[in-house]
C-alpha cells in the first residue's frame, strides 16, 4: 500500500471540515492528553447525559490522521451509550494494532474504516488513537464521579 | 571545457561523490526511490571505516581496561585512552584528562548540572537559553528545584538569534549567576551562538560556561580553549561515531574540584566501608565498565573526519546550506524558522509548510526516499516561542549532494500540492443528530 492511499479522501476531509471541534460546555469531565514524541496535543470534554455520551467536544493541535480520527470518532460515539463507546474503541484499538490484518466493519465503524490503511504505517498508529485514549479517559473520569470503580485503566 | 582539472594542493575541489561511496548506507534505497538522507542533525550515517572499527577492536583487542593486566588489556585500554587522546585533540583541548567518557550528549549535560549544582544553594542563579535542546534544559531544571537556584534564559530574536541586547538591559547574567549553560548550535534554527562573548559575559561575574555543542562538533573545527569555555558536551553519534558514547570537556582546574557523579568501578581511589576517596578526572566521572569498542569508533571516526578536514566539511556544509535555504525560499507556502541567510548558522534548517502538518511532511517525504525530521526536535520551548506547534527539519552533512536538496525541494512542492489541492465535494457521512 501507497502512502498517497493512506492517506484517503475520508480523512483529508475530516482534516479540512473538522465535526464538534471547538470547547462546550457544559461538560462532565475534561482531559488533556499529548502524544510526547510529536508534541500532538488534545484537550476533550464530555457530557453525559445518564449513561449517554450527551457531546464530545475537543481543542487539539496534530496532524491529519489524529485531527481526522477525533472527527470521525465524534461522529461515532455522540449519543452512543458510554459501554457501546468503550467496545468501539477496543475494536478501533485492535484494528489499529493489527497492522492491516483487521478488515473493518463499515457499519460499525463508518468514517473510521478509513483508517484501516493507516495501521500499516506503526509510526502513524499512536496519531489515529490519540483522541480515543483520551475519550476513554475522560469517560473514565466522567463515570467515576458516580461510581468511584475505576480500575481498569490499562491502554 | 575548461582545462582546470588539476587543482592545487590544499584547495582541491571538495569530492562529495567519493566521500558517499565511503558510506554503504547511501547506496540503499527506500522502496522504489534512493534514500536522500536529510536527518543528519538527528544522527549521521556511518563510514565504512568507523562500522570495521568496531568489529577490528572485538575480532582481535577485546578486553576490559584499566584494570585487566595482560596482553589483550594493555592493548583495549591502549586504543581506549588513544582515542581520548584524539577527541581532545580534535576539539583543542589542552590535556586529554580532560575528556569524559560518557553515554551520551544528555548524560554529560546531566554530569555537568549535577556536579556544578552540587555547590549551588537559594539565590544562586543559573543562565540557559529558549533555544537549547531538552537535554540542556530539564537536568538544569532539576538541580534548581533540588538546591532552590532560580532557573533563567536568554530569550531569542525574531529571526532565532540569542537575545544579547535585552539580556544586558535585563541583568541577565549578574552577581547571582553560577553557571551559564548554552548551546553553540541550535539544533532547530541553526543558530551559531557567540560562545566567546558568552564566556566573557560568565567569567564577568564569576560563573562558569557550560557548552552544549552536540550539533557544532560534527560540522566545524572545534577550539574549546578559544572558546573560553569551561566545560562542553557533545555526542559520538552525531560525528560519523556510535551511539551510546558521549562527551563532556571540562577544563582540569575545574574538574579536580567536583564531586563524582556515578559511582562504581574504576571511579574510585581507596575504599573503604567507613568512605571512599575518588580517582582524578576524568576517571572521577567514569563509573563500570565503559563503553570501550565505542570509544575506540569514535576515534576512528576523528581519523576520518581529519583525513578530510574539518575546514573542508565545513565549507561544503556552509555551500549546501547556502543552496538549500535559497531553493527552499522559492517553495509556495514555506516559511523557515530561524535565520535565512548562511551567516553564522549550521545544516539544520526547520521550516513550516503553510496548509501540512511535520508529520504529515514526514510521511510524504518518507514515500519519497527522503529522511527528515518532524516534530518539536526535543526544542518545544522554542516553538512556543515562536508560536508553532512542531516544525519539521532537514539537516545535511559532509555526504550531502545539491541534487538531494533538489529531490527535498520537488518532494516538498508535491506534499503541498497533494494536502492543499481543491477537493470536489466531501465524502464524509456526518450523523444525523
Amino acid at each position: 500500500m501507497n502512502v498517497e492511499a493512506m492517506y484517503q479522501e475520508i480523512i483529508l476531509d475530516h482534516y479540512r471540515e473538522k465535526h464538534h471541534s471547538g470547547l462546550r460546555e457544559p461538560f462532565d469531565a475534561e482531559v488533556h492528553h499529548v502524544n510526547p514524541s510529536c508534541g500532538d496535543e488534545l484537550t476533550l470534554r464530555v457530557d453525559l447525559d445518564g449513561d449517554t455520551i450527551a457531546d464530545v467536544s475537543y481543542d487539539g493541535e496534530g496532524c491529519s490522521i489524529s485531527q481526522a480520527s477525533t472527527s470521525v470518532m465524534t461522529d461515532l460515539v455522540i449519543g452512543r451509550s458510554v459501554e457501546e463507546s468503550q467496545v468501539l474503541y477496543d475494536h478501533f484499538k485492535e484494528m489499529m494494532e493489527s497492522q492491516g490484518r483487521i478488515e473493518p466493519d463499515e457499519d460499525e465503524f463508518e468514517d473510521g474504516i478509513a483508517f484501516a490503511g493507516v495501521s500499516r504505517f506503526p509510526a502513524r498508529v499512536k496519531c489515529a488513537l490519540l483522541s480515543w485514549s483520551a475519550l476513554r479517559d475522560a469517560l473514565m473520569r466522567a463515570t467515576s464521579t458516580t461510581e468511584p470503580d475505576k480500575k481498569e485503566d490499562r491502554s | 571545457m575548461s582545462e582546470t582539472q588539476v587543482v592545487d594542493q590544499g584547495t582541491e575541489a571538495y569530492d562529495v561523490e567519493a566521500v558517499r561511496k565511503d558510506f554503504p548506507i547511501l547506496e540503499r534505497t527506500v522502496g522504489d526511490h534512493p534514500l536522500t538522507y536529510l536527518d543528519s542533525a538527528n544522527t549521521s550515517q556511518k563510514p565504512q571505516v568507523v562500522i570495521d572499527a568496531v568489529a577490528d577492536f572485538y575480532a582481535h583487542h577485546n578486553a576490559n581496561v584499566a584494570r585487566a593486566m595482560h596482553m589483550l588489556g594493555a592493548e583495549a585500554t591502549g586504543a581506549y585512552e588513544g582515542a581520548r587522546k584524539k577527541i581532545a585533540g580534535f576539539i583543542g583541548a589542552a590535556d586529554a584528562s580532560e575528556v569524559i567518557y560518557t553515554k551520551n550528549a544528555s548524560e554529560a549535560l546531566n554530569l555537568a548540572a549535577n556536579t556544578l549544582g552540587a555547590s549551588l544553594r537559594p539565590g544562586d542563579e543559573v543562565v540557559i537559553s529558549v533555544m537549547e535542546h531538552h537535554s540542556n534544559i530539564v537536568p538544569w531544571q532539576l538541580v534548581c528545584q533540588r538546591t532552590g537556584a532560580t532557573l533563567r534564559w536568554f530569550d531569542v530574536t525574531a529571526d532565532g538569534r540569542l537575545d544579547l541586547e535585552k539580556a544586558t538591559r535585563e541583568g541577565l547574567v549578574n552577581e547571582r549567576t553560577k553557571v551559564v549553560s548554552v548551546t553553540r548550535q541550535s539544533n532547530v534554527l541553526g543558530t551559531i551562538n557567540p560562545v566567546e562573548v558568552l564566556a566573557g559575559m560568565a567569567h564577568a561575574v564569576g560563573a562558569v560556561l557550560v557548552v552544549d555543542a552536540s550539533q557544532s562538533v560534527p560540522q566545524m573545527a572545534t577550539d574549546v580553549q578559544a572558546w573560553g569555555a569551561d566545560m562542553v558536551a557533545f555526542t559520538g553519534h552525531k560525528m560519523l561515531g556510535p551511539t551510546g558514547l558521549g562527551i563532556l570537556w571540562g577544563r582540569y582546574a575545574l574538574l579536580e574540584q567536583l564531586p563524582p557523579f556515578l559511582g562504581g568501578g574504576e571511579m574510585i581511589e581507596v575504599v573503604r566501608m567507613e568512605g571512599s576517596t575518588y580517582a582524578p578526572p576524568p576517571h572521577r566521572f567514569e563509573a563500570g565498565t565503559m563503553p570501550i569498542a565505542q570509544a575506540v569508533m569514535l576515534g576512528a571516526a576523528i581519523d576520518y573526519l581529519e583525513g578530510i578536514g574539518m575546514e573542508r566539511i565545513a565549507a561544503h556544509e556552509q555551500q549546501i546550506t547556502a543552496y538549500a535555504l535559497e531553493q527552499l525560499a522559492g517553495v509556495k507556502g514555506l516559511k523557515v524558522l530561524g535565520p535565512t541567510e548562511p551567516v553564522d548558522r549550521g545544516g539544520a534548517i526547520s521550516f513550516e509548510l503553510e496548509g501540512v502538518h511535520p508529520h504529515d511532511v514526514m510521511t510524504l517525504l518518507d514515500s519519497r526516499g527522503v529522511a527528515v525530521r518532524g516534530g518539536h526536535h526535543c526544542a518545544r520551548p522554542l516553538h512556543d516561542r515562536f508560536g508553532v506547534q512542531s516544525s519539521t527539519r532537514a539537516s545535511a552533512y559532509l555526504y550531502t549532494t545539491q541534487h538531494e536538496i533538489d529531490v527535498l525541494v520537488e518532494a516538498l512542492d508535491y506534499t503541498r500540492d497533494f494536502f492543499t489541492r481543491p477537493r470536489t465535494s466531501s465524502r464524509t457521512r456526518r450523523k444525523a443528530n
